[in-house]
């Protein structure tokens, strides 16, 4: 019961010319979950009832003669995005229980452009990870080799786009979380613009960082979703009120004469040979399309990994004060106020905890100065690297990751190694502009490496289009365990 | 006692801001103690995840007002802080507050003490920020109320300028009182709208370094909050006399028992690790903001009372009852742009002073349901000038117009009441007068003029009092003068 399609726009396509139902498509999706998802472990709620709901809504929509971007394709939603009625668990014991009364504002964006939503996917505990390990409840696999962990934080929304369980997905990037699990399970990810998809909806983790971005099996799944949730909201303060360019319109294959930005200090000591290689190939593909090569350098770079932490954490610690029992989610009663606080806040998971312990360090009188006030100066100068680059390029090109998929269990005890994984993605979010990580090859595991493709702000549409004109010379692959489990 | 110490008293003062809906949220704002708890909430100021905070314009507008009115400099730059600290009643776990960069900033405040000198209060700063629930702790447990959680609400901090209870209390006032005139404030410290906030310290006369401070809450009228902080004064004098020392403490008032007692200990100053709220982009306040805040700045109590005293001659007392409350003071103002021919400013006063109020208090009416408007009291006292009705029956009319918001002219004609100054009418009165009482006649030509008064009264009593006593007197003393003859 293989799907015959398997991406978002030939589904799309095949709807509109009433090929198949949303009701057929959902159903074999959802069969597919039943099937599959037992081993992949990308969802942690299933919405199937309103998923079909959904998709007959749309199949009514159509026969009606409506037609909207994304009616009656059925994707996913990582579980740090409010979905009215259903659980939102941000990966935490805390909110286990917690069902939103309200849509994110991207969820309500996918559902007025006719999207089934499949359900909610697996992340690391309020998105604090790198490998889904921290989810309170369970690690989901990668399709590639199910010893590995998918990446995270949105693990589980790449897990299900990888494994063919939704035919797109939305993450969250704070500082990769949608361009390094896109990497490792060779998918297309992007981190848009901060501020060009609104927040409200979305569980805060670091406010300054935090931006929703689409993952999809091809540059044009992922611009046909971003076309769909980018946008004004007034509900958002930093939402950017500039127009919506057709993203799809814009992939064009056409990067003869652009820029591309190569800088050295992206290919750090202790990257994956196999990873350079791959993306120092794919970077010579591009330059046979017609593009530019230039060498140049981001210096600030190294210390992106410093700032990150000290500015994420931060923000982390006082958005996370607010789960505290007193009004939603789980409470634990204690003897007292205070008692029955302490005792709520013990169900936050050892990765969450240190977050908040660093956050609240860093602000701390006496310490401020030393720590969030000089990484705030600091991603300035990062911010004016970029600024800089991007005077003289168009595109910066990059590896995503310094590794593939790493094993399961194989970096938890040692945080570190686990955080210098986000080395690379995380200078990104530092600026102010946008990236995606696309597939660039495999390595001898027969892993996915991810090619990074950054762009200045708001330039989501140019670096889609460098993603869709090398995706054009590149032979697709799926993951082969998955697909030979539903045999 | 206070002779051996100084002591030192800065204000801060919380007052919510009027807007009609919160600080960061479209909820309605509600009358805390008459609304149903948690009915005026939403996702955003219960602190529900992924919710996010949108300013309120018309808080900022509010906020501004009150920077200009208290002369501060605006900062164009305004910058929104996260508070962190823990409290049930904190929905987000952190205060939405104003840190380095502040609406306002060195401002002053003059006051006028008893004596009647006048002194200068410094404003340190004006801010912006986000109420709190209500907790309300039971034997079983707590309840929290979010009805109040992220009502827009403005601190107001004083330098530690002030130097007693009773310049705390006259401070306070004149904050309270610039507040409702901008109508920011209903100025209800019993609702807890407006609440004030003393840090008092003493430090031995002379001395450079400030003592310890005591922070001095629940105080809920002007009253508690003089002799909260002359007690406080008086205690950490007796202190340190005594060879003790006072402790840094938040310490409340115990309205009954009149004195003040040791609620929290603060040893530690408490680190609320402020920094920037990602969720808020910095709010610039151009040039055209301040400049339109400007015009919409209405005239300001002691400017009312200067130009009363100087221009009008009005004294303190009646200039500064008439500027207390803003309705009452355009309402005069109104009337003294509308006299016209008729009453002066200082006449138009005394009205409105002593008859108007008296008739308010009478009638239970207020300023803002007052049935006579400052025209129709122009028209009342322009009939008086021009010799239509006396001073008495201006009064009966006035009393009426309350009643009926009927205009003065109407009720003088309805009922009559318009003076008799015919002359022909009068000296025919008159002749029957003086034909009936030859007695008094006889004593007056015999010298005793000071019965002309005697013969006014009789010819009043003929009209009802309606005749215009200066042609009475005049053609009575005529007609007398003919007797003689
Ligand atoms: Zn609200």
């Amino acid at each position: 019961m293989e799907p015959t399609i398997s991406t978002l726009i030939e589904l799309r396509d095949a709807l509109r010319r009433g090929e198949l139902t949303s009701v057929a498509a959902t159903q074999a999706m959802l069969d597919r979950i039943v099937a599959i998802d037992n081993t992949i472990r990308s969802y942690l709620t299933v919405t199937d009832e309103m998923a079909l709901e959904m998709a007959a809504t749309a199949d009514r929509r159509r026969a009606e003669g409506e037609d909207t971007p994304l009616l009656g394709v059925p994707v996913a939603v990582k579980d740090l995005l409010c979905l009215a009625g259903a659980p939102t668990t941000a990966g935490s014991k805390i909110l286990e229980n917690f069902i939103s009364p309200y849509n994110a504002h991207a969820v309500d964006r996918l559902i007025e452009a006719g999207a089934v939503i499949l359900g909610k996917t697996n992340t690391d505990e309020f998105a604090m990870g790198s490998s889904t390990e921290s989810s309170a409840f369970f690690t989901t696999r990668n399709p590639w080799d199910t010893e590995r962990v998918p990446g995270g934080s949105s693990g589980g929304s790449a897990a299900a786009v990888a494994a063919g369980l939704a035919y797109g997905a939305l993450g969250t990037d704070t500082g990769g979380s949608v361009r390094q699990p896109a990497s490792f399970c060779g998918l297309v990810g992007m981190r848009p613009t901060y501020g060009r998809i609104s927040r409200w909806g979305v569980i805060a983790y670091a406010s300054s960082l935090d931006q929703v971005g689409p993952m999809g099996q091809t540059a044009a799944d992922t611009a046909a979703l971003l076309s769909v949730i980018a946008g004004y909201d007034p509900r958002d303060s930093t939402s950017l009120d500039t127009p919506v360019p057709d993203y799809e319109a814009a992939l064009t294959g056409d990067i003869r004469g652009l820029r591309v930005g190569v800088p050295h200090e992206f290919f750090i000591e202790g990257i994956d040979t196999e990873v350079e290689a791959a993306v120092r190939a794919a970077i010579e593909q591009i330059a046979r399309l017609g593009a530019e090569i230039i060498e140049i350098s981001i210096p600030h770079t190294r210390y992106g990994l410093p700032i990150y932490y000290l500015i994420a954490s931060a923000e982390a610690g006082a958005n996370l004060a607010r789960y505290d029992g007193t009004r939603f989610g789980e409470r634990v009663t204690g003897s007292d106020v205070i008692d029955t606080v302490e005792r709520t806040r013990a169900l936050f998971g050892p990765e969450v905890k240190r977050r908040i312990m660093l956050g609240s360090y860093a602000l701390s009188a006496g310490y401020y100065d030393q720590y969030y006030g000089r990484a705030l100066k600091a991603r300035e100068l990062i911010r004016e690297n970029f600024r800089q680059a991007f005077e003289t390029v168009d595109v910066i090109a990059a590896p995503t990751c310094p590794t593939t998929a790493f094993k399961i269990g194989e970096r938890v005890d040692d945080p570190l190694t686990m955080y210098l994984n986000d080395m690379l993605t995380l200078p990104l979010n530092l600026s102010t502009g946008c990236g995606l990580s696309t597939p660039c090859g495999f390595d001898s595991k027969g892993l996915p490496i991810g090619l990074q493709l950054i762009g200045g702000p708001l330039q989501e549409a140019t670096i889609l289009n460098v993603a869709h004109a090398y995706e054009q010379t590149q032979p697709r692959r799926k993951p082969e365990l998955a697909l030979g489990d539903i045999a | 006692m206070l002779q051996k110490y100084e002591p030192v008293i800065g204000l801060e003062i919380h007052a919510e801001l009027m807007t009609q809906s919160k600080m960061f949220c479209g909820c309605r704002v509600v009358d805390s103690v008459e609304a149903e708890p948690n009915t005026a909430v939403c996702p955003v100021c219960l602190g529900m995840p992924g919710m996010l905070p949108v300013v309120n314009r018309r808080a900022v507008d509010f906020a501004l007002l009150v920077a200009l009115a208290l002369n501060c400099e605006v900062q164009s730059n305004n910058i929104f802080a996260r508070k962190n600290y823990f409290y049930p009643d904190l929905a987000k776990g952190y205060q939405i507050s104003q840190y380095e960069f502040p609406i306002g900033l060195r401002g002053y405040l003059d006051i006028t003490l008893s004596d009647g000198t006048i002194k200068r209060i410094g404003i340190r700063r004006v801010h912006m920020e986000e109420d709190t629930g209500k907790l309300t702790h039971l034997s079983d447990g707590s309840l929290v109320d979010f009805n109040r959680s992220g009502v827009a609400l403005l601190e107001i901090v004083s330098d530690p300028d002030i130097r007693s209870g009773e310049e705390a209390r006259a401070y306070a006032m004149r904050i309270r009182q610039i507040l409702r005139y901008l109508r920011v404030n209903t100025g209800d410290m019993e609702k807890g709208v407006l609440r004030i906030e003393p840090n008092i310290s003493i430090r031995p006369r002379g001395a450079e370094a400030f003592g310890t401070r005591v922070e001095l809450k629940n105080l809920n009228s002007f009253r508690a909050l003089a002799d909260g902080t002359d007690f406080e004064l008086d205690r950490q004098a007796a202190l340190l006399d005594s060879g003790g020392r006072v402790i840094q403490e938040t310490r409340g008032w115990h309205d009954a028992r009149r004195e003040t007692f040791s609620q929290r200990s603060k040893e530690e100053a408490e680190d609320y690790r402020y920094f920037t709220d990602p969720d808020l982009p910095p709010l610039y306040i151009d040039e055209a903001w301040i400049e339109s805040a400007r015009i919409a700045l209405p005239e300001l109590p002691q400017a009312k009372e200067a130009r009363y005293r100087d221009e009008f001659g009005l004294s303190d007392y009646e200039a500064s009852v008439l500027a207390e409350d803003r309705a009452v003071a355009e309402w005069f103002d109104a009337a003294v742009a509308g006299k016209g021919a008729g009453a002066s400013p200082k006449t138009l006063a005394n009205w409105i002073l002593n008859d108007l109020f008296r008739l308010m208090n009478e009638r239970g009416r207020s300023i803002d349901t007052l049935p006579v408007t400052p025209a129709a009291l122009v028209a009342l006292l322009g009939q008086v000038e021009q010799g239509t009705i006396n001073q008495t029956t201006a009064r009966e009319v006035l009393a009426e117009m309350m009643d009926s918001g009927r205009d003065p002219s109407s009720i003088i004609e309805s009922r009559g009441l318009a003076q008799i100054s015919d002359e022909a009418a009068l000296t025919s009165i008159i002749d029957t007068i003086i034909a009936g009482n030859p007695g008094p006649v006889a004593n007056y030509l015999g010298g005793k003029e000071n019965l002309l008064g005697w013969f006014v009264g009789q010819v009043m009593r003929e009209t009802k009092g309606r005749a215009n006593p200066a042609v009475v007197n005049e053609l009575l003393r005529t007609r007398l003068e003919r007797e003689r003859m």
